[in-house]
């Protein structure tokens, strides 16, 4: 009896968290892919039925011949969304790399700081991110703006003699990307560097190798696979970004987030959206997959 | 050498933490602006603040984000706590490569899609679109989150504990409140911490999930912003951070006295 009941509890622990990925994540997925293949209708939901169950199995099959792909024949014939998608992945790439070439002095001054410094250190990263992203996406709009504080500085200081135009281009889309991910950069950076031995630079240099060096053959390397996580989890969301290019980047930014969201929002094209949504995840299942080993390769060696 | 290293460190540690939190600085200070234009200082005031409460659009709008933070900050514990346990305990169960996919794939999942296919799943169902929408919405990628941060205290685990209680006799259930609860308990209000903030602050997904009478502060705040930055919606923002930041500072203050209890407790076992 009681070996059934710790069986049963077991099984639990599983099937609960299980069944609701299942219903919540999974069968969403496969309903955006099966309404990207309807056709957009005047009513409520904006599409027409496809595959559906309410004919008998026989109708259910007969149904396959009547798919459409011309939401997708749609957006391959449409230049601005293939640009949309191709400027997307562009301007994410960049801001990963900045991204990087920011987070990883950073964290390599965090990692390096006294070991009672660290805790505090650690949390004053991970403070930003619990404060809304909305907000601090917001906070740039009144430094950026042409009025805005930015160059009210610089002009005061004399830097400047007019106002510099940064709110509405491709810089603010930049700084800000930058800035929201900022954390998620540094704290698998932190992570690998934190575990480093430090006497294999002193090892290093006494044996005359220059620290440029020294940093590329000895730091990096062991230090890549926090760059790889920090990376990733930049790269990804910011390639569907919608809040920052919307806020920052102004009306004549292309963003694949920021096309879906229009789709669906202003023009209330739900199957287009849908066909908008399923590119950019088969755009993205490559890296989401990458990340996943990481973390599960991460995950094996905690233990 | 070393000196010019450790100058190298200072500086790049005080440039990185200066850019992470001037512009929340300057988000707080022009919120006391007694000027309406949000970036030309004109002397101290805090008649936004009283704009504010005045507000009811807004302040209907915090009590909904309030309510479904709650709720689905709860439910998003319970479940990513069991889905930790699952992940950390049962190494070998059919379709395990799916569930850690679909445990981690949110992590990084563009808002976008996941509000969409969230949307589409509630229409498709029939479920109106409202609070409870909203909120089985947060629930789901809220949950990832937990797991993730529940999971990294398991691995840490010592499992003998547990295998001691139920050596005497404990049941499973009575085995996990007892050993297995309080060792992870931080971990545990961490994850509930995060998933109330992450509720608190998502736009996106509640934009696709909610319907009429269900709009949340986000929603509120972006609508405003559009239109322009107003002081109000500095006053709001300066709010939400400093919640945010007590609570962070309060968990953490607790966790690392229940560690110091701890390690004290432990010493002394181990003496006596």
């Amino acid at each position: 009896m009681q070996r059934a009941i710790a069986a049963l509890t077991s099984r639990l622990v599983i099937v609960v968290p299980y069944l609701w990925l299942l219903a919540f994540f999974l069968v969403p997925f496969i309903i955006v892919f099966k309404i990207s293949l309807s056709t957009t209708a005047i009513a409520m939901p904006p599409y027409e039925p496809v595959m559906t169950l309410s004919n008998g199995i026989g109708a259910f099959f007969a149904q396959f011949r009547d798919l459409h792909f011309d939401n997708y024949a749609w957006l391959g014939g449409d230049p601005l969304y293939m640009r949309a998608y191709l400027s997307s992945v562009v301007i994410a790439a960049i801001s990963t790399f900045l991204a990087l070439l920011i987070g990883f002095p950073v964290a390599y001054g965090m990692a390096r700081a006294p070991a009672t410094l660290r805790p505090t250190l650690l949390m004053l990263v991970i403070l930003p991110f619990w404060t809304s992203f909305l907000i601090r996406v917001y906070a740039w709009i009144g430094i950026l703006k042409p009025e805005g504080l930015l160059n009210q500085f610089l002009l005061f200081t004399g830097i400047i003699d007019t106002p510099l135009v940064i709110l509405n281009t491709h810089t603010a889309i930049f700084i800000g990307i930058v800035y929201s991910y900022l954390p998620f950069m540094i704290l698998p950076l932190y992570a690998s560097l934190e575990k480093m031995d430090y006497s294999l630079i002193e090892a290093a240099n006494d044996l005359g190798c220059p620290p440029i060096s020294a940093f590329w053959k000895i730091t990096f390397p062991l230090a890549l696979p926090g760059v790889i996580a920090g990376c990733l989890l930049v790269f990804i969301p910011a390639v569907g970004e919608f809040v920052i290019p919307d806020l920052l980047g102004g009306s004549q930014t292309l963003m694949i987030g920021k096309t879906l969201w229009n789709e669906f929002f202003a023009n209330r094209d739900w199957p287009v959206a849908s066909a908008v949504a399923i590119i950019l995840l088969l755009l993205l299942v490559v890296p989401i997959m990458f990340f996943q080993q990481a973390q599960a390769r991460a995950q094996e060696q905690g233990k | 050498m070393n000196a010019t290293w450790s100058r190298f460190n200072i500086v790049s540690i005080t440039l990185g933490f200066a850019f992470l939190y001037l512009p929340i600085v300057l988000l707080v200070i022009f919120s006391f602006n007694e000027s309406k234009l949000v970036t030309v200082w004109g002397g101290f005031s805090t008649k936004w603040y009283s704009a504010l409460f005045r507000n009811q659009g807004l302040m209907d709008a915090a009590w909904v984000t309030f309510r479904v933070g709650l709720l689905s900050a709860t439910i998003a514990t319970i479940l990513g706590t069991l889905a930790a346990l699952a992940l950390t305990r049962y190494t070998r169960f059919r379709g395990r490569v799916l569930f850690s996919g679909m445990v981690f794939a949110p992590l990084v999942m563009p808002e976008v899609i996941t509000g969409l296919s969230l949307l589409l799943l509630f229409v498709a169902i029939g479920f109106d679109r409202g609070f409870m929408t909203v909120t089985l919405a947060h629930v789901t990628f809220a949950m990832c989150y937990v797991a993730v941060v529940v999971q990294s205290r398991l691995v840490s685990f010592d499992r003998s504990l547990e295998e001691a209680a139920m050596d005497l006799g404990a049941t499973p259930v009575k085995t996990f409140f007892a050993v297995t609860l309080p060792v992870i308990l931080p971990a545990v209000i961490s994850g509930w911490m995060l998933a109330f903030t992450l509720s608190l602050d998502d736009l996106v997904i509640a934009s696709f999930t909610s319907g009429p009478g269900a709009t949340t502060l986000p929603m509120k705040i972006y609508s405003q912003v559009r239109l322009g930055v107003t002081p109000e919606i500095n006053a709001a923002c300066t709010i939400l951070i400093g919640i945010v930041t007590l609570g962070v500072i309060t968990v953490s203050v607790v966790n690392k006295r229940r560690e110091v209890q701890r390690q004290r407790d432990e010493h002394a076992a181990q003496r006596g």
